[in-house]
């Protein structure tokens, strides 16, 4: 038996199945691995003794050729997703010691399908941040490093625990969340696969909410078809959650494989930004190349709003973030300042304590855009913008099936980069941010290495709820791309 | 649009977010940054162009005024507070607010 750890998330669910090996065996593997890589920072929260004991109820079902799709398979959750009785911190100081007395929906369908939970993982505080680094726990260390060189990359963000974890084999697969790009990014940076799914698909109750409008839950698996079967768990309706929408979830594994024939792929022309690798651009030709070889129709179109989609996220989603982030006052969970004098000094000394720089500034110009005065001059202007997004999407979609461009602007850069430059770190977000606006399903696939041997992505967008062609499409460039590199084993 | 160290110590009031004083020139600075790089929005020609809040095309749902079993139900006071840094008999309990 190989080692148990190797084996993707689908095959260690049909290992599981034919008692080729124990959960509690692969649960043992993976807690040691875990343990091991310290060096990643990838885990917030390690519930070893939890996991044990669901490990150990997964084999008594299994033993009697009982359980769940995801029975026995061990996974991550970002720590985003509320665990109940479990610490979760959203990457905060200011939810130090909160212990939900609920489970999000997300990850009770999870355990519901019968999926061992490892432990909750590192991300970007309240998932606001390109490269892992705004977490209160400090910065996860991205699994690959360049050809000769032994400094610390960063795994992407906000979901780097999640996109570290799934790289370096610390769990089967990963939940992870996708606000503007914050599955997409970190997949494309560490050679993993990432799906946002159609706003509405999955629920969002549970989550912590950064920006309600955009947020949106999905899985980062080491291949395509992981993805499939784990968004077949995570999705469906949901009445907790009013933006839920109450449609069939389809088996999306049965997508795979499928033939892409005459399937429409769109190449938009504004995915080709100044100062992009020409790696990147290279990569982006061969993904056309490898459509058109599988018998796609490749045809040139045109979404000139595309330069705008950043600056309307940076307004729509601190203006979010803003109400959303009012309930940390130091009353309901969390933090509290030990100073204050009276109610109004203890909310403003608990806020300014419990959350860092990137959230602060983002508050701050949440509340600056909604404030009497601007509102028409910014939210108002960046919600009109978005709905010109959307409509050249709408338009778009009417002429191709789905749209392919690069994932992410460049590979993974050092930690400590581009944390002076909220601008700079912002633009990592330039081709995924789109589909967060327009609502649309969007996944990163990995495609191929650049000169230093860091993996790159390619990204494919599709109509709402149209995932099953995007899983058609994902493993027709999964299998022509044949990405196969791993990353060299130096932590631990 | 530029803004000065007065409209951030105001928006932090606002936000109810201490913002040491030698803070606020900085942060005048990098949200300045920031605003000007959103100002290429003032390109786009919006006239006549609904505001859009969310993407999905669908009625809010609508349910029986009742009460939800579950989580989302009522008679738990006790999980309602129980992450709270300072409680009492299932209060939450907050500096004095009326003299």
């Amino acid at each position: 038996m190989a080692n148990p750890t190797d084996l993707t998330l689908a095959q260690l669910r049909d290992a599981l199945k034919a008692k080729e090996l124990t959960s509690l065996e692969a649960t043992d593997a993976y807690l040691a691995c875990i343990e091991n890589a310290g060096d990643l920072n990838a885990f917030i929260t390690v519930t070893a003794d939890k996991a044990r004991a669901s490990a150990k109820a997964s084999d008594a079902k299994l033993a009697k050729g009982e359980g769940g799709p995801l029975e026995g398979v061990s996974l991550g959750i970002k720590d985003l997703f509320c665990t109940e009785e479990t610490l979760t911190t959203a990457g905060s100081h200011i939810l130090d010691g909160f212990h939900p007395k609920y489970e999000s929906t997300v990850t009770s369908q999870l355990w519901r399908d019968g999926a061992v939970c490892l432990g909750k993982l590192n991300l970007d505080e309240f998932a606001m941040g390109s490269s892992n680094e705004t977490s209160y726990y400090g910065p996860v260390v991205n699994p690959w490093r360049a050809n000769g060189s032994d400094a610390k990359l960063t795994p992407g963000g906000s979901s780097g625990g999640s996109s570290a974890s799934v790289a370096a084999k610390l769990c089967a697969a990963a939940t992870a969340t996708d606000t503007g790009g914050s599955i997409r990014q970190p997949a494309s940076l560490t050679g993993t696969v990432g799906v946002k799914p159609t706003y509405g698909r999955v629920s969002r109750w549970g989550i912590v909410a950064f920006a309600s409008s955009l947020d949106q839950a999905g899985p980062l698996t080491r291949d395509v078809r992981d993805a499939a079967v784990m968004l077949k768990s995570m999705a469906g309706h949901d009445e907790k959650d009013s933006t839920s929408v109450n449609r069939p979830v389809p088996d999306y594994e049965a997508s795979l494989g499928q033939s892409v024939k005459g399937l429409r792929i769109g190449v938009p022309k504004e995915y080709r930004i100044d100062g992009m690798p020409a790696e990147i651009e290279t990569l982006w030709q061969s993904g056309i190349e490898w459509m058109k070889d599988a018998g796609c129709e490749i045809v040139d179109i045109s979404l000139p709003m595309t330069k705008y989609a950043l600056p309307v996220y940076y307004i729509v989603a601190p203006a979010e973030a803003s109400s959303n982030l009012a309930r940390y006052d130091g009353v309901k969970f969390g933090h509290r300042a030990k100073d204050y004098t009276d109610i109004l000094s203890m909310y403003e000394n608990t806020r300014a304590e419990g959350f860092g720089d990137e959230v602060k500034r983002r508050i701050l110009i949440g509340t600056y855009v909604l404030s009497a005065g601007y509102y028409d001059a910014y939210y108002l202007r960046a919600q009109k913008v978005r709905k010109r997004i959307f409509d050249e999407f709408t338009d778009a979609f009417g002429k191709v099936d789905l749209i392919l461009t690069p994932s992410a602007p460049s590979a993974a850069f050092e930690l400590g980069a581009k944390m002076n430059d909220p601008v700079q770190m912002y633009l990592n977000d330039v081709f995924t941010v789109t589909a967060n606006l327009a609502g649309l399903p969007g996944a990163s696939v990995p495609a191929g290495l650049d000169k230093d041997g860091l993996p790159l992505g390619l990204q494919l967008l599709a109509k709402p709820f149209d995932e099953e062609t995007m899983f058609k499409g994902m493993y027709a460039l999964e299998q022509a791309a044949g990405f196969d590199a791993k990353p060299d084993e130096w932590w631990g | 649009m530029s803004i000065d160290k007065d409209t951030v110590r105001k928006v932090a009031r606002l936000a109810r977010i201490a913002e040491p004083e030698e803070r606020l020139e900085p942060l005048a600075a990098e949200i300045s940054g920031i605003l000007g790089w959103i100002e290429q929005l003032n390109e786009v020609d919006i006239d006549g162009v609904e505001a859009m809040a969310s993407t999905v095309d669908m009625e809010l749902p609508m349910r029986e005024d009742t009460l939800q079993a579950g989580p989302t139900g009522g008679g738990q006071a006790e999980n309602v507070t129980a992450n709270a840094p300072k409680s009492e008999d299932n209060f939450f309990v907050v500096p004095k607010v009326v003299e």
